[in-house]
Formats: C-alpha cells, sequence, structure tokens
C-alpha cells in the first residue's frame, strides 16, 4: 500500500468542505449562503485538481496525520472513486447554483432555508470520505454522516409530511447502519483486520463471514432503497425541498451502492455464491418493473420522479448477478465483464445526471404554479419551453433512448446478459424502458396539450431553468468521452473484474 | 462456556430484539428505542470480540470503534427523537398510523 504515491488531495477533498460547513455556521442568512457557495465553488476547483492528479500518478493515497494503519487511517483514490468524485462536483455544482436562486427571495433579496448550506457541504464532505476511504469502519462513519446530513437536509422546510418522511428515513437509515456495523464486528471478530484489501485476502469462507455478507448486504440494501427495503424513498424524496430532492437521490443513495460493489469486489469474494449474485438481480428486477409501474400510477410530478429513482437504482442492482461468476468460469474467459462494468457506471452517472435536472425542473414548476400536480403542466411549453427541455432530454436518458447515457448503460447491460448467457434479465431492463417511455411521454403530453383555462403562474428565474437544462444537457454529454472514461476506469483494479464463485469449500446455497 | 461467548449471544439476541421492535412497534419513542437496543447489541459484539485469542490484554481497536459508534447512535438517537417530537407538537400523531 505505501509505495503508491501519496497526496494531499484526498484530506483536503473531505477538509475543505467540513471547514467552510463550520465556518458558514458563524454567519446568518445571506452571508452564511455566500460562504456555502464559495465553499461549494472551491470544492469543485478541489475535485477537478484532485482528478488531474489520478490522472497523471495514478491511484494516490494519503495517510491522516502521518499514523499509518492499522492505527490511522488511509484514504485512498483509485480511477473508480476519481469518477464518483467528479460526478459528485459536477452535479453538486449545479445543484448549488440552483439552490441559490432557488433559496433567494426576489424582493428582499434575504435567503430562506440559511441552513441548507452547512448542511450540504457536510454531506458532500461525507460523499467524498466515503469514496476515498478505505476501512470497514470509516465507511460506517461516514456513511453516516452521509445518512443523517441526508435526513437533515430532507426535513428542512419543516412541513409535517416531510417530518414523516424524514422520520421514516432516519429509522430506515439507523437500522441499515446498525445492520452493516455488525456485520464490521463480525469481520473484525473473526478476522482482526478492517482494511479492505487485506479483509479481501485473510477472510476465509464459512459460517461467521457469510452471515456478515447477509447483514452487511441487508444494510447496505435498506441505505440504497433496493426493492423491498425501498419504502422510505418516494416519500422522503417527494417531499423534500427541491434542490435537496436532487441532492438525495442523484448523489446519497449512490453513496451505499459504492459501498456495496466495493466490499463485493473486494472482500467477500469467498464468501459469495452464483445464488447470491441472483438473489440480488431478482431484487434488482423486480425494483425496475415495480418503481416504474408504481411512477405510471402517480399523479404528482415528485412522486413520479422519485418512484422512478426506485426503478433507476433496480439497473444498478443487476449488474450485480452478471459481475459473480457461474462456478467454474474464470475472469479471463468472461468476456462480459467489461460490458457490465460499463453499464454500472453509466447508470450511475446517468441516472444522477438526469434525476438531478428532473427534481430541479419540478422545483421550478412548483414555484410557478405552488403544486406538481400533473394536471398543472398542461401547456407548459409556451410557457418554460426551457423546462419542457430539459424534462423531454432527462426523460430520454431514463428510458434509455440513443444517444443519451441512459442508453449506453441499458444497451451495455443487455450485451452483458446476452454475452453471459443469463437472458432471464432481458425481459425486465425492457420492460423497465417501457413503463419509464410511459411516465415519461405522459408528462410530455400533457406539457404539449393545449390549456383549459388561463392559468396564472409566477414567472421563474432563467438562471433556475438553465441548471436543470445543462443537468439534462449533461447526461447526454458523458457519452462524448466513453472511450476516454473506461481507459481510465481501468487504471483501477476493481474495474472489469468478476467474482469467481467458490464451488467446495463454503458450501452455503451452492452445492 | 466461555465469558465471551456468552457476551456474543447476548449481543445477538438483543440485535434481534431491537430489529424486531422496529418493524413490531407503533409508536414513535418505542421504535427509537428499539434502534438503540440494536446498537446495544452491535457495541457488545464489538466488546465481546475484544479478548482476542494468544492476547493477554485485551484489544484496543474495537473499544475506540465502540466509542465512535457511541457517538453517533447518540446523534442520530437524538435527532429521531427531535423529529419525533416536532410531529407531536405540529400534529399530535405518536405513530405512522394516520400520516398523511
Amino acid at each position: 500500500m505505501t509505495e503508491l504515491p501519496t497526496s494531499p488531495f484526498p484530506a483536503l477533498l473531505v477538509g475543505l468542505p467540513i471547514l467552510m460547513a463550520t465556518m458558514s455556521l458563524f454567519f446568518k442568512s445571506r452571508r452564511e449562503a455566500v460562504v456555502g457557495l464559495t465553499g461549494s465553488i472551491l470544492t469543485v476547483v478541489l475535485s477537478v485538481f484532485a482528478i488531474v492528479d489520478v490522472m497523471r500518478h495514478g491511484t494516490v493515497i494519503h495517510i491522516l496525520g502521518g499514523w499509518e494503519p492499522p492505527l490511522g487511517i488511509l484514504l485512498r483514490m483509485d480511477s473508480l472513486a476519481a469518477v464518483f468524485i467528479g460526478m459528485t462536483a459536477v452535479v453538486g455544482a449545479f445543484i448549488s447554483l440552483y439552490a441559490w436562486w432557488y433559496f433567494r427571495d426576489q424582493e428582499t433579496g434575504t435567503f430562506k432555508f440559511p441552513l441548507f448550506w452547512p448542511l450540504w457541504l457536510f454531506l458532500w464532505a461525507g460523499l467524498n470520505g466515503l469514496f476515498l476511504s478505505n476501512d470497514l469502519f470509516n465507511l460506517f462513519v461516514t456513511i453516516e454522516v452521509v445518512g443523517i446530513c441526508a435526513v437533515a437536509l430532507a426535513v428542512l422546510s419543516g412541513k409535517t409530511t416531510a417530518l414523516f418522511a424524514g422520520l421514516r428515513y432516519l429509522l430506515a437509515a439507523i437500522v441499515g447502519s446498525m445492520s452493516y456495523l455488525f456485520g464490521t464486528a463480525l469481520l473484525y471478530g473473526s478476522t482482526g483486520v478492517l482494511d479492505l484489501g487485506l479483509l479481501g485476502q485473510v477472510l476465509e469462507p464459512g459460517t461467521t463471514s457469510t452471515f456478515a455478507l447477509l447483514v452487511i448486504t441487508i444494510g447496505l440494501m435498506i441505505k440504497m432503497a433496493g426493492f423491498p427495503f425501498h419504502f422510505w424513498l418516494p416519500p422522503a424524496h417527494s417531499s423534500a425541498l427541491a434542490p435537496v430532492s436532487a441532492l438525495l437521490s442523484a448523489l446519497v443513495v449512490k453513496g451505499a451502492f459504492y459501498i456495496l460493489l466495493r466490499l463485493w469486489m473486494e472482500v467477500f469474494g469467498v464468501s459469495l455464491t452464483f445464488a447470491a449474485g441472483q438473489l440480488i438481480g431478482i431484487a434488482g428486477a423486480i425494483a425496475v418493473v415495480w418503481g416504474s409501474w408504481q411512477a405510471f400510477m402517480q399523479t404528482n410530478l415528485k412522486l413520479i420522479v422519485a418512484h422512478s429513482s426506485v426503478a433507476q437504482l433496480g439497473y444498478l442492482l443487476m449488474i450485480f448477478p452478471l459481475l459473480v461468476l457461474a462456478p467454474g468460469v474464470t475472469t479471463g474467459s468472461a468476456d462480459w465483464l467489461s460490458p457490465v462494468w460499463t453499464a454500472g457506471i453509466y447508470q450511475v452517472l446517468a441516472h444522477a445526471f438526469a434525476k438531478s435536472s428532473f427534481f430541479l425542473s419540478a422545483g421550478i414548476i412548483i414555484i410557478a404554479f405552488g403544486n406538481d400536480r400533473i394536471e398543472s403542466l398542461r401547456d407548459l411549453v409556451s410557457r418554460m419551453p426551457m423546462t419542457v427541455m430539459a424534462i423531454g432530454l432527462a426523460g430520454v436518458s431514463l428510458i434509455g433512448l440513443p444517444p443519451s447515457g441512459g442508453f449506453v448503460a441499458k444497451w451495455m447491460l443487455l450485451q452483458g446478459i446476452f454475452l453471459s448467457g443469463q437472458w432471464w434479465w432481458a425481459p425486465a431492463v425492457l420492460a423497465g424502458s417501457l413503463l419509464a417511455a410511459g411516465y415519461v411521454f405522459r408528462i410530455l403530453r400533457l406539457a404539449f396539450a393545449p390549456a383549459h383555462k388561463k392559468e396564472t403562474y409566477r414567472p421563474v428565474p432563467k438562471g433556475l431553468q438553465l441548471c436543470a437544462l445543462l443537468l439534462a444537457l449533461g447526461s447526454f454529454l458523458i457519452v462524448l468521452p466513453a472511450d476516454y472514461l473506461i481507459q481510465f476506469l481501468e487504471t483501477s483494479e476493481v474495474f472489469g473484474s468478476g467474482i469467481e464463485s467458490i464451488v467446495e469449500g463454503g458450501n452455503y446455497g451452492n452445492n | 462456556m466461555e465469558a465471551y461467548q456468552i457476551y456474543s449471544l447476548t449481543s445477538a439476541v438483543l440485535f434481534a430484539i431491537g430489529i424486531g421492535g422496529v418493524f413490531a412497534s407503533k409508536h414513535f419513542i418505542k421504535k427509537i428505542i428499539a434502534t438503540i437496543i440494536m446498537g446495544g447489541g452491535v457495541f457488545l459484539a464489538f466488546v465481546s470480540f475484544a479478548e482476542r485469542d494468544a492476547l493477554t490484554f485485551a484489544d484496543p481497536v474495537p473499544h475506540a470503534l465502540v466509542i465512535t459508534g457511541i457517538v453517533v447512535a447518540v446523534a442520530s438517537g437524538a435527532f429521531a427523537l427531535a423529529l419525533a417530537r416536532r410531529i407531536y407538537q405540529l400534529t399530535g400523531e405518536e405513530s405512522f398510523n394516520n400520516e398523511k
């Protein structure tokens, strides 16, 4: 580990947002927002420098305070972490700008909900820390920081519905993190190490590691709202303020997915069986169909978008059965690993851009009409063409039509499904896309339909609409550097690898 | 039966009681207490694993982890209580039953 080049950036990526968040707490209203926005911009700049650093030197590490592990904390930034940090930076930058205009009172120039800024920066620090962490316990701490900040942001409006949803979210998050911590305790108890790389080498198959795998996976599934633990997501995401909804759905749930991916790939190789992969894949497939169907049935824009998150996260779970190889198949002979990894990364990126854009557009519609019933969208195209454009582009990416990022994700996923011979996942992918087309065109049809009567609406600042549109465009632009992105990701050890499931040894669900 | 086995089994039982309580009980405070019991089980598991074979002294790392874990659990428990209190003040509701 120590032969890797050291860089100050991993520490700064966590430290700077915390510093700016704490500083913003000393100020009130307008100044708090100014410090918060400055902090966001600085963090974005820092993220760019850090990513350039990783491009130049490959994986970089930082040993906090010079205390070598196992006593100290080691932060590791490889290309996979860099991509997630980059995604957080780009999506976070647009949401920050949007929040600036969204929370500013146009008449008085004061800022509503100034606590948004410190909470968002703490959340950002937690996310960066999560992507950089290299041991089980550090991951627990960062996911708790992320979880508590996320709930605090979700209840920011103080409305009753948001409070109910927030408490449900918090209870689910606590149960999830306690399950995760229980698994951590079991792993530490049986091996005496917490470092992910080391743990992957010393972990032996057996009852303890299988049980640890089970509780950790369930804990993280609760956190990322994987079916059947998705119950908290739609109310929490739909009742939050628009910039918060965008943050929660684009970034927060991806944190838990990132941990799940890292742990399955790096740690649990010995305890995973083909059946375990199939099981999580089934959860994903049901989430895709069920979430899309629920989204199709809703009549409120924000609920449609929130339910669609459940479905889009389902696609992410569906990459796991393809990564866990059937007994007898080796990583070398599995030619579908590369497309599956590409699908996973593009699904994460495309969903982050498209979903945040969708929620920001929903916020614009709430400002304009005072509610988000899709009936109010009638004749939207003549009033706010930019927002209709944003909804359309984001929707195309969610459906997975070319040339969007969502198309790359779904196409690569299908390619991986057929190459691996696990054809039974294909119907779920196609059904999800069809249903997504259903709910997106339901919204767009109304946007182009003539209005029954002249409804009054408040004009919305152009800046807000521009942020949503640029994010929607982003879900298309990510396709352009695809070759380069995949090449960059291949410098990471985990990218493109599969899990060779055991035939002898553990014998759990795999005889 | 050795001491650490008793602790480990107790921790598993506590964890199970807690996770059952979160789903089975209706009242907010009961749900929150259940999560705290879950936490208690996890921390007990950590501490019981501190007695490792071939060591004459207790492993300090689990203790450091438990301290951190307790801080996190207290913070999230307090936050949950604050939310429950606010809901009670605004609506008089004590459970998710009549959620709107």
